[in-house]
């Protein structure tokens, strides 16, 4: 099991995110003009401030040459995890649902908060129990997490809403909480929050270990198996 | 051309006598305004520097000491920390958000200029008292700026501090530290070497911000029409500093540079002619290919612009195709703008036509060292603070206390800031006393992309605080000087961090004015004794002089950051009570005195600023502070906390505050405030088992016991959660 994470410029937790996957798998970066995946099972697209966040935040970086792979591959049932910055280069890429808006505070703000598992089937939290509190950091400043009421009934009925803030965690004045979420396929998903920096109980916690923990073992799964997607209901 | 340039330049006529000597001849413009700069206070230390000698410069774990961009201490397993101090005083007061901005941007490029990847930031502010409304314009855009920039390249900022007093109201401080870390043998020089190799350009192009900023805005004292020098304040691109930094590193990495240097005041006259000096060779530089931002740009304005995000690097002519490859892979413009020469001269080309030929000795050594004239002043010069509170009450005092602005929590400004990033921080803002980052062998590999993880327990690290508080100073520059690097050090005492080196940020007045230059004399004379008697080194800082306007100058202002080495920073204890039934002990240097003199006790009274404060024993203190440093290293003390501002009830209430749960503290009924809320270095508060504090011995004193809800001290009680309550009272700054 291998994982690429991308670099583009101006990217800063891509560091953090390969030394998280490493712990549970191989890791390594890709290049954000290189059109190539070199075979990675799984790609992180992580946080950061991509092409500084000119014109609007991830609205520059979805239009990069790695991008147009990373979306054949989730196109394809190949899993696409996006932390903060990666997360905002998704909803603009049109790989997930909704929008990030700037905090209802209006400021960078950066807190460790409490995040309620809401499914613990999905491929990027099967090592979860449901309703398990994760603790982990937040840091941004355009995290208002906002999809239309009837987006959200949708992303509700089929179970997208992966994570939310545990109650009075809600750091920038997201709808319904929504911390995480994924695709209607279920093999792209988006957090705001940063697993990639709670991975050692030394520098905080150690809770975000298990989104990488369980790509890892799905994508290890699904080597053997031969199907690449898909919640984890669906593949076994 | 007015009859005598030179002076509206900020040149004397001696100075300017002195030019003509050197040159010659009459200067052109392009040579009057460089001279201008390199003369000028912000590159030539011309005040200072004859007592800047006084401080010890040498230590065991120092690689790399003061001259160099940013100095570097030996951390063990090959690797060094890079670290420096610098001000961006002067473009933050005439606009908070770009100057502290570029603050850091000027910082990051001086660390990894020397070949550091920076791993973090601390800010060291003052800012007029809190119901100015230009103090809180001037906080909100600087904590703005400084996390504008350092969140946006990448760089966590671990910590700092801030203080609110009246005597910054024209004269806001923002001072920016940061550390790197490089393995011995990628530490850079920025001395330009090898007569035919070229000089490069990489980064932005050049406009005409910051034209002008060394001489009129960092070396005269502002007056009321900042508004005019609004053009002369640069702006900062983070992105594109990212970038700069990627392509710079790699570029060390892989050895394709014979030197680098950063562009900072006085733009390419002083990089470059700091480079040549260094190098002892000449440099030729061909303004007509510095890239431009406008075309119509005269060849002294490419020669002084401050543009940001810009460095200087000479590269053998074989290796150029390498740095354009990789400049080109991380979308960093870079021109070929020169060479080196064997010359010793300064040679400014405009194409085929020279536009000005100097010394290269001339501007960098020959600028005249003036002696200061201090005399000590007969009475305080400034006034009494405006009193707040009017009571003996201990109950009513220890809130109030804890929610001036000095002493309120500061978490609205450093949740402001990215303080994880590179998953080092192993103690985060408010919960030591001093940041924590974890620094084992494999973390200064030579690409990020070999680093290891970490290992967990028993991962070795350093630790880092800055500290200065302006109004010890201002009542006695000796014995406040003093203090500010013992707090530095018991900060680090308390993370279990022994010292390794220190940088300084210099806040002063105008030192052409006795009492300024007295406060200045003395202030590096208790800092220069102080690191003496700690045997720790200054590896390199920064003076800011004419810190003053209408309202008479800034508190002196010395500003420290001491990095340390910790053996194992997961034993490294946090300030907050951790465990009920812990002993709660009160550790004091032998003779230690508290007094309310110059206190927060006496500014919540609006008392008077006393001229002098009780002397300290610097040995004393030492012996406490070795003692708390291997308690918290050795993973006996559960919670340790440096008695500092508000004397021993704020950190008591600190203590309860962080850990989330109070004690019970004897108290002989005494009811003299003094006794609770003075100050006076070398005291500590720590906590932890009971046999863990027996141990610590005859300077560890026990007065009672973590538990409960509430602290109480003596007959008072305060729930812990009124006590926090009053703490976040800058919380309403930032509503």
């Amino acid at each position: 099991m291998r994982f690429g994470v991308v670099r583009f410029p101006g990217s800063c937790d891509e560091t953090d995110a390969l030394l998280a996957c490493r712990r549970y798998a191989d890791a390594e970066i890709l290049w954000h003009g290189d059109r190539d995946l070199h075979g990675v099972d799984a790609v992180v697209v992580p946080g950061g401030f991509s092409y500084g966040d000119y014109l609007r935040v991830g609205a520059i970086a979805r239009f990069s040459p790695v991008m147009e792979a990373v979306g054949e591959l989730a196109a394809s049932g190949g899993h696409v995890l996006g932390i903060c910055n990666g997360f905002q280069v998704l909803c603009e890429a049109g790989l997930l649902p909704g929008a990030l808006l700037p905090n209802a505070g209006r400021r960078f703000l950066c807190r460790q908060v409490d995040v309620e598992v809401v499914r613990a089937d999905s491929p990027f939290t099967r090592m979860a129990a449901p309703g398990q509190i994760l603790s982990i950091p937040v840091k941004h400043t355009t995290g208002r997490y906002y999809a239309p009421g009837e987006v959200l009934e949708s992303m509700n009925a089929h179970g997208q809403i992966i994570l939310r803030y545990a109650e009075g965690h809600n750091p920038n004045g997201s709808v319904g909480d929504v911390a995480g979420v994924s695709n209607e396929a279920g093999n792209v998903m988006g957090l705001m929050p940063h697993p990639e920096h709670a991975v050692d109980a030394l520098t905080g916690s150690e809770d975000g270990g298990v989104i990488f923990e369980s790509l890892a073992q799905v994508a290890d799964a699904s080597d053997e198996t031969g199907i690449r997607a898909g919640l984890v209901d669906d593949a076994a | 051309m007015r009859a005598s340039p030179h002076r509206e330049l900020g040149l004397t006529d001696g100075e300017y006598e002195l030019i003509l000597q050197k040159l010659g001849r009459d200067p052109n413009g392009l040579e009057l305004a460089v001279f201008s700069l390199m003369w000028s206070e912000h590159c030539a230390y011309k005040h200072s520097k004859k007592l800047l000698g006084r401080l010890p410069t040498e230590g065991p774990h120092l690689l790399m000491g003061p001259g160099e961009n940013a100095g570097a201490v030996d951390i063990g397993d090959g690797m060094a920390i890079a670290f420096k101090v610098e001000s961006h005083n002067h473009p933050s007061a005439v606009e908070p958000f770009q100057g502290a901005a570029t603050g850091v941007g000027g910082i990051l490029r001086d660390v990894f200029a020397v070949g550091a990847r920076p791993i973090a930031v601390l800010d060291s502010l003052r800012f007029g008292e809190l119901d100015s409304p230009r103090s809180l314009y001037l906080l909100d855009g600087a904590v703005s700026g400084i996390g504008h920039y350092g969140n946006s390249i990448g760089v966590p900022t671990v910590g700092g501090e801030v203080y609110f007093e009246a005597a910054y109201e024209q004269n806001c401080l923002v001072n920016a530290m940061c550390l790197g870390i490089a393995r011995h043998e990628r530490l850079t020089s920025s001395a330009a070497a090898g007569v035919g190799n070229l000089l490069v350009l990489m980064g932005a192009r050049t406009g005409r911000d910051g034209i002008g900023g060394a001489s009129v805005l960092a070396s005269a004292e502002l007056d009321s029409e900042d508004e005019s020098k609004r053009p002369t304040v640069q702006i900062g691109d983070p992105f594109e500093e990212k970038r700069v930094m990627e392509a710079c590193l790699e570029l060390l990495d892989r050895g394709t540079l014979a030197s680098l240097q950063d562009l900072g005041a006085a733009g390419l006259s002083s990089s470059s002619s700091e480079m040549a000096s260094k190098g002892e060779v000449g440099l030729d530089i061909d303004v007509s290919a510095v890239p431009v931002r406008e075309d119509d740009m005269e060849p002294f304005e490419i020669m002084i612009s401050e543009s940001q995000e810009r460095m200087l690097a000479v590269v053998e002519p074989d290796r150029l195709a390498e740095l354009e490859e990789v400049c080109e892979r991380w979308e960093v413009g870079s021109s070929v703008i020169g060479s080196v020469t064997d010359t010793r001269r300064l040679r400014v080309l405009d194409g085929a036509e020279l536009v000005g030929d100097m010394p290269v000795e001339a501007l960098v050594d020959d600028c005249p060292l003036y002696d200061l004239e201090p005399a000590a002043p007969e009475a305080q010069i400034y006034p009494a603070p405006e009193a707040v509170l009017e009571s003996e009450d201990p109950a009513l005092i220890l809130p109030a206390l804890l929610g001036s602005p000095n002493l309120a929590s500061r978490r609205p400004l450093f949740e402001q800031y990215d303080s994880l990033v590179q998953s080092r921080t192993v103690r985060r803002p408010e919960q030591a006393d001093a940041a924590v980052l974890q620094l084992y062998p494999g973390q200064a590999a030579a690409t990020e992309e070999e680093r290891s993880p970490s290992t967990g327990p028993g991962s070795p690290g350093i630790a880092v605080a800055i500290d200065g508080n302006g109004r010890r100073v201002a009542c006695d520059p000796y014995t406040g000087t003093v203090e500010a690097v013992l707090e530095c050090a018991a900060n680090l005492a308390c993370v279990g961090a022994e010292p390794l080196g220190l940088t300084n940020c210099l806040n002063f007045g105008n030192p052409e004015k006795p009492h300024v230059a007295w406060q200045l004399e003395r202030s590096v004379a208790g800092m220069a004794d102080a690191l003496t008697e700690l045997g720790v080194p200054v590896v390199g800082g920064n003076v800011s002089l004419y810190n003053e306007s209408g309202g008479g100058p800034i508190y002196p202002t010395p500003v420290v950051g001491m990095v340390g080495a910790v053996p194992d920073t997961a034993l490294a204890p946090g300030y907050g009570f951790a465990r009920e039934g812990d002993a709660v002990a009160l550790v004091a240097a032998r003779g230690a005195k508290v007094s309310a003199r110059g206190s927060e006790l006496a500014k919540l009274a609006g008392e008077e600023l006393p001229l002098g404060l009780t002397p300290i024993d610097v040995g004393a203190v030492r012996e406490v502070i070795e003692l708390v440093r291997e308690g918290a290293r050795s993973g006996a003390l559960a919670s340790a906390h440096d008695v500092a501002e508000g004397g021993l009830a704020v950190a008591l209430a600190e203590c309860a505050v962080a850990g989330g749960i109070g004690a019970i503290v004897g108290w002989d009924g005494d009811e003299d405030p003094v006794q609770l809320f003075g100050e006076g270095a070398g005291r500590f508060v720590v906590s932890g088992r009971t046999e863990a504090i027996e141990a610590l011995g005859p300077l560890a004193t026990r007065i009672g016991t973590v538990g409960g809800a509430a602290l109480s001290i003596g007959p008072v009680d305060w729930e812990v959660a009124q006590l926090r309550g009053a703490s976040e009272a800058l919380a309403a700054a930032f509503a």
